[in-house]
């Protein structure tokens, strides 16, 4: 328990503490100092305050009656009386339900104006903006990829050239040696060791990058789900469901990796009817 | 003068001897019944904090150049939003305290409110007449953690985008609804441009409407079922023993909330949090800088993040129709546990079969079923909460994550078990001992004589043990 003097310096300071913080406003400002003086400032007034309070009242304590919180019955079955009276209202049944009426459809017609709020999905989840002929482009744009531009174990990010901005479109292409190839993998879309994966991780849609060579595996920085590259990136471990989508590769009459078309499946994470 | 401005009021207004009552009023004293007045205060301080944050924030995803004081990110594309999030931290005085404030003041609300709901539940203070009020504090929790979530999800910077993303895909995933209500909440396909605006409104006006109500309700009914009190000397179901509130108990509670102001303070300005420029803006949100930074979110939702990494692969198809894999661990699993909290009081009575008022608390002892299943929440909480950073704990330990997921995968089911059962027999060994027991202190029972005078009886020791252990109906 502090004294009175106690309480006396602990307001002081909290003076001194608050003309502190002013001089360090005008001065320019600092974080920790206006943290600390701050800080002083409040607590002086609080530790004042309680210690003040404990001087005069200390631990002492007084005794109150609970009030009955439950009504007596009389004024409960006023109540209840006064409460019926709308009965008056309830007799004339066909106003009644017309009153029904008039505002459950309002109510509908309250329910449009929700649909404005997002666009219907549609198709939109099911696309990604690659096309037949896309070119690969890294985010900051400039020359598209060859088959050539990435050495063994190299990886980057693409996206259709022209529509950068298409989250969903973010591919990963690595380079891997095509001998290793196992089952999950379409051969056929694989040019010259280019694999190309949805970078949207099937879980819960965190941009996967995270490539470890030794392992040929891609990992999801998010919850850790780890995809084998050489093998259709089947889930080797973690809560992703599925496998990445593989995008289909090709060369173009320049020399130009392109997509062959879209994904096969809807990239990122599941929704219900994805199947259908 | 004082006394002539009262008149002139209670001439228009009356209600004197209202205020001489409220100014009566007792309100028992306990350390753990200023857990839910330090939250409070922490609402204050973040509306308090937050109304200036909005004077400077500007909840756009208009795409700007960065051409403030912070040299590594001048030159960088990002939303107005970030922009606007770097400009409180470093352009405007006292901007930066202000905005580390909001953020631990969020921190130490949800941390209070959810010590003072365990304060409540084990000392079963919501049964009968307090029901109700359980009810509200519940809707009061949620409604924070979604707030929160909302508020370091609106500067745009890299990990909060994260955190969208993440809370899409569970949207997302619903069964049936899920596309639409995705793309009505978001305003389109993830990241659509509406969501920072949209969950600004949300963030600084609704919800906060929302708790500021409800809080409003909830204090409103402690104060017409005036508040529980520990059993002890003096104190019993029909009595209230504390402070007066004028001015004990007032000038103890407002020190309260200067010091739970200045601990905010301190922290806010002394020790740094969401340093947003640190992350990156979001932007595409592909930036390769994206991989390489493990992802939490803050502590209250990080029992979300483990549930979702610990929850294996599935993904059922019922004819055709997927499940998906977020829907058990991050819809279905958060609303069993919140259901099951709603309607705790009310099992809890129809188990012990014990609907009687209580304004006397228990204390965790005396009831040790309801200690071992509140031990088991905290087990099952604390081994999600883990979960949630198992990247950064087996990058520490130098293990492989994946051994840490199975372990926390075994652990998630056998920590409940092992703390309900320690936490129940805990309980009932101290519940066969007295009360407090002081040492070498005699007891003595008043016993009133057939010719109605009194007289004392010095209690044998195996006595006073048994007739203090536990009263009433064990649960
Ligand atoms: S989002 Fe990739 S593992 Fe969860």
């Amino acid at each position: 328990m502090i004294s009175y003097r106690g309480v006396g310096v602990a307001f002081a300071l909290s003076g001194l503490a608050g003309l502190g913080l002013a001089v360090v406003y005008i001065l320019g400002g600092q974080p920790q100092w206006e943290g600390a003086l701050l800080m002083v400032a409040l607590g002086g007034i609080g530790v004042g305050l309680i210690g003040w309070a404990k001087q005069l009242y200390g631990d002492s304590e007084e005794t109150d009656q609970r009030p009955v919180l439950p009504s007596a019955v009389e004024p409960r079955v006023a109540f209840a009386t006064s409460l019926e009276r709308s009965e008056e209202f309830s007799r004339r049944r066909g106003l009644t339900g017309l009153l029904a009426f008039a505002a459950g459809s309002l109510a509908v017609a309250a329910l449009f104006p929700l649909r404005s709020l997002g666009p219907t999905p549609g198709g939109t989840l099911r696309r990604t903006s690659w096309r037949r002929g896309s070119r690969l482009v890294t985010e900051g744009g400039g020359e598209p990829l060859r088959p050539d531009s990435l050495g063994r174990g190299g990886i980057v990010t693409v996206f259709p050239e022209g529509v950068e901005a298409d989250e969903d479109a973010a591919t990963v292409v690595i380079n891997v040696d095509p001998a290793q190839l196992g089952e999950g993998t379409n051969a056929e879309w694989v040019i010259d060791g280019n694999i190309a994966y949805s970078k949207i991780c099937t879980h819960v849609g965190c941009p996967v990058g995270l490539y470890r060579e030794p392992e040929h595996s891609l990992l999801c920085p998010c919850h850790q789900s780890t995809f084998d590259v050489l093998d259709g990136a089947r889930v080797v471990f973690g809560p992703a469901p599925r496998p990445l989508p593989q995008l289909p590769l090709g060369v173009d009459d320049e020399g130009f990796l392109i997509a062959l078309g879209d994904y096969p499946q809807p990239v990122g994470p599941s929704f219900w009817n994805r199947g259908r | 003068m004082f006394l002539r401005l009262l008149r002139w009021f209670d001439d228009r207004v009356g209600g004197a001897r209202f205020g001489r009552q409220a100014l009566d009023r007792i309100f028992p004293d306990h350390w753990s019944f200023m857990l839910g007045e330090v939250a409070l205060y922490c609402f204050i301080s973040l509306v308090a904090t937050g109304t200036y944050l909005t004077f400077f924030f500007e909840p756009s995803v208009r795409e700007v150049t960065y051409d403030g004081s912070y040299a590594p990110l001048q030159g960088v594309e990002m939303s107005a939003a970030y922009r606007s999030a770097l400009d409180i931290s470093f352009e405007h005085r006292a901007g930066l305290v202000m905005r580390q404030m909001h953020h631990w003041s969020a921190l130490v609300f949800l941390a209070s409110m959810t010590v003072h709901l365990g304060r409540v539940f084990f000392t079963g203070a919501y049964r009968r007449p307090r029901e109700l009020n359980w009810l509200i504090g519940v809707t009061l929790l949620v409604s924070s953690i979604a707030n929160g979530f909302l508020g370091y999800s609106l500067l745009d910077d890299l990990l909060s985008g994260t955190g969208l993303r993440v809370a899409y895909a569970i949207t997302l995933s619903i069964p049936l609804l899920g596309p639409d209500l995705a793309f009505g909440l978001f305003g389109g396909e993830f990241p659509a441009e509406s969501i920072i605006p949209r969950f600004y409104t949300l963030h600084v006006l609704i919800l906060p409407a929302v708790i500021a109500v409800l809080l409003g309700a909830h204090l409103a009914l402690v104060w017409r079922q005036k508040h529980t009190q520990f059993p002890g000397p003096g104190r019993t179901e029909d009595n209230i023993v504390g402070s007066r509130l004028w001015p004990a108990y007032a000038a103890k509670s407002a020190g309260l909330f200067f010091i739970v102001l200045a601990v905010l303070a301190g922290l806010g300005g002394l020790a740094q949090i969401n340093p947003i420029w640190v992350y990156g803006p979001f932007r595409s949100g592909l930036a390769v800088t994206a991989v390489s930074s493990a992802s939490q979110p803050d502590w209250y939702m990080g029992w979300l993040d483990g549930a979702l990494r610990l929850w294996p692969g599935w993904e059922p198809t019922v004819g055709g129709y997927s499940v998906p894999n977020p829907f058990l661990p991050a819809v279905v699993l958060p609303g069993l546990f919140f259901t099951l909290l709603y309607l705790w009081p009310f099992l809890e009575a129809r188990f012990t079969r014990d609907r009687r008022p209580h304004n006397l608390l228990d204390r965790a002892r005396d009831a040790p079923t309801r200690a071992g299943i509140g031990a088991a929440v905290v087990a099952v909480y604390g081994v999600l909460f883990l979960a949630g950073s198992n990247d950064v704990t087996a990058g520490a330990l130098n293990i492989a994550p994946e051994r840490l997921t199975t372990l926390y995968r075994v652990l998630v089911f056998v920590a409940p078990a092992v703390a309900f059962g320690l936490t129940r027999r805990i309980c009932r060994e101290l519940g066969r001992r007295p009360v407090r027991p002081v040492a070498g202190m005699p007891t003595h029972t008043i016993v009133r004589t057939a010719t109605g005078g009194y007289e004392t009886v010095p209690d044998p020791e195996s006595a006073s043990a048994a007739s203090s252990s536990s009263s009433g109906g064990e649960l």
